[in-house]
């Protein structure tokens, strides 16, 4: 199916006897929000990592697209459009926000092996850098050290970064942690805004913010796929109440 | 005057110093600085790779002496080989040989790459020690010094001390602009991302490999420059270049002098020249009563490097930009 834009097919990974992610077979349609909700250490964190190279599976396939890109490190995997944020927050600490998405836009032009031209003449390194920051609320923070600012601050900058290098497929990990109220309803509201002409797929623990973005959730427990489907299906689903959300009158 | 301005006007005094150094500096001063400017630019070199990509190279020592050898082989015991000639060889050379060691290197981080670099130093170190057709351990004389000019036509004579002198400091600042250039250029740009967090600047679609190993051989290159300038001033080489102990040296340079700044690498060198020299060096400056104890001199520049490493983390430039900022902050208060 064309709509399609990424699947995986039986991946797992292994950490010694441990199953992480447990032959996961996953369709993810272009332009939707997909979220994967499950208990902590249900393997979600893994699984982002093998859909962007940081880990190489122990079995199973990746597509994108008409390839696949099972193997691919992770500096292939960004070139071909597919973004990532991390949870646990990785940046460029020495860096000011504005440097951070520097780099990032960087990258989509084509090779940096270029040793003669003052980068800061690259105008449409400016633009994306700037977008991102924009994006993510931090352009009055441009010039400030990355490592100078709040858990908060870094959050959104770390998804400034993944903006800045203009990808197609946007992977979440928990972008709402260590956040809070304020900057969480912005960031829950630029996610939605970032729907409309993105695919994403978003790990989130925040139920309210995931009920308020999701067009379509998977229910991961112990490294397996539990169920798929529309938000309503998933509320309604026994099995997964049982082993996840709880009763509906405990989900705050 | 902001205290950038000050760190600049303390830089362009610092080379007024040196572009006037022939004028006012005895024979054996103006040599002294001629080896201390090229343990600058080999510094320099290292400093690339320690301080803005966070390579710590502990075979740096093997360009260095690799050039000096090269340059002996190019140059006959009967007449001198022209520097056009001698120097693209020299360089090249260094170049293919630090692509080489790079190409594993990079393969590993950390305390590995310490031992990889390290393992490969001594591999050359001892194959110029053994062989003897290469002079062994007593190494080579380079009979003649490499001819600046075409045929009979002379551009400088490097037997002149005042020549050579300001070949090496146009060597010098030739180094140092290049640096910078590559630095702000998009290169530069992601071997600092590369210091700064390697795992993200992979993740944002750099093949931060490839970086390293350009950056390697960049660097390789330029410690190989240095070395051609000692081979061509000295005239002689030996395995000691090559031997890791040198590689310790130079390492020691630049975190003396302090890393990430060029400038600071330069300043280690000549500190640490300085205060070995047997003129100017601490053996003069004791007093009297010790001087039975000048044996010990590299206890004494021990003892220096452990408080300066304590008291100026951040190495010499530091300490100059304290200064700075301090003389700053009072004109700001004017
Ligand atoms: N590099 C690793 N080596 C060994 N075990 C790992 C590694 N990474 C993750 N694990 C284990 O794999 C399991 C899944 O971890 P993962 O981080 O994917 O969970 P998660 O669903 O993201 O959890 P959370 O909600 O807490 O972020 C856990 O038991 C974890 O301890
Ligand atoms: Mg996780």
């Amino acid at each position: 199916m064309s709509d399609i834009i990424l699947k995986t097919v039986g991946l797992y990974k292994q950490f010694g006897a441990l199953s992480a992610v447990d032959h996961a077979t996953i369709d993810f349609k272009q332009s939707e929000v997909h979220v994967i909700i499950g208990p902590n250490g249900a393997g979600k964190t893994t699984l982002i990592n093998l859909l962007s190279g940081d880990l190489l599976p122990t079995g199973g396939t990746i597509h994108y697209k008409d390839q696949e890109i099972t193997d691919l490190p992770p500096d292939q995997i960004s070139l071909l459009g597919i973004g990532r944020s991390y949870q646990k927050t990785n940046i460029f600490p020495e860096f000011t926000c504005k440097e951070n998405c520097w780099l990032a836009g960087q990258s989509r032009q084509g090779s940096s092996m270029k040793f003669f031209k003052a980068a800061s003449r690259l105008k449409e390194v400016h633009v994306r850098a700037e977008k991102g920051l924009e994006m993510a609320g931090l352009t009055s923070q441009a010039n400030t050290v990355a490592s100078a600012m709040s858990y908060g601050e870094q959050r959104q900058l770390e998804i400034a970064m993944m903006l800045a290098t203009e990808p197609d497929l946007l992977l979440l990990d928990e972008p709402l942690a260590g956040m809070g109220t304020e900057e969480a309803t912005e960031v829950t509201k630029l996610i939605k805004k970032l729907s409309e002409d993105h695919t994403i797929i978003l790990i989130e623990h925040d139920m309210d913010a995931v009920f308020a973005v999701a067009d379509t959730l998977t229910v991961m427990v112990n490294g397996a796929v539990l169920e798929t489907g529309t938000p309503e299906q998933i509320r309604a689903s026994k099995a997964v109440q049982e082993a996840y959300l709880g009763d509906e009158d405990g989900d705050h | 005057m902001t205290q950038e301005k000050i760190m600049r006007f303390i830089l362009i005094g610092f080379v007024a110093i040196l572009a006037a150094g022939p004028l006012y500096l005895e024979t054996y001063y103006t040599e002294l600085f001629i080896h201390m400017m090229v343990l600058g630019i080999f510094a320099m070199s290292l400093d690339l790779l320690i301080g803005y990509t966070g390579l710590v190279s502990f075979g740096h020592a093997a360009f260095f002496g690799l050039a000096g050898y090269l340059l002996a082989i190019v140059t006959p015991e009967t007449e001198p080989t022209a520097i056009w000639i001698s120097l693209p060889v020299v360089l090249a050379g260094c170049a293919i040989a630090a692509a080489v060691i790079g190409w594993f290197s990079v393969r590993t981080s950390g305390i590995y790459f310490i031992m990889i670099t390290l393992a490969f130093a001594q591999m050359f170190f001892y194959y110029f020690n053994e062989n003897n057709d290469l002079g062994g351990s007593d190494g080579m004389f380079i009979s003649n010094k490499p001819l600046v000019g075409w045929g009979d036509f002379q551009f400088l004579d490097l037997e002149n001390t005042t020549s050579l002198y300001y070949l090496v400091f146009a060597g010098l600042l030739a180094s140092y602009f290049l640096l910078r250039t590559i630095l702000n250029a998009p290169f530069g740009q992601v071997i600092k991302g590369i210091k700064a967090n390697e795992h993200r600047t992979k993740a944002l679609g750099y093949n931060t490999q490839n970086y390293k190993l350009v950056v390697f051989i960049i660097a390789g290159t330029m410690a190989g420059f240095a070395g051609f300038l000692e081979a061509a001033s000295s005239g002689i080489v030996s395995p000691g270049n090559l031997h890791w102990h040198h590689s310790g040296i130079v390492i020691m340079l630049v975190i003396l002098g302090g890393m990430g700044t060029l400038y600071g690498a330069v300043f280690g060198a000549f500190i640490l020249t300085l205060l070995q020299d047997k003129y100017t060096g601490m053996v003069e400056l004791m007093p009297d009563f010790m001087s039975g104890m000048a044996d010990h001199w590299h206890l004494f520049q021990g003892i220096f490097i452990i408080l300066v490493v304590l008291l100026v983390p951040n190495g010499a430039v530091s300490l100059l930009a304290k200064i700075s900022q301090a003389l700053g902050k009072k004109e700001d208060a004017k």
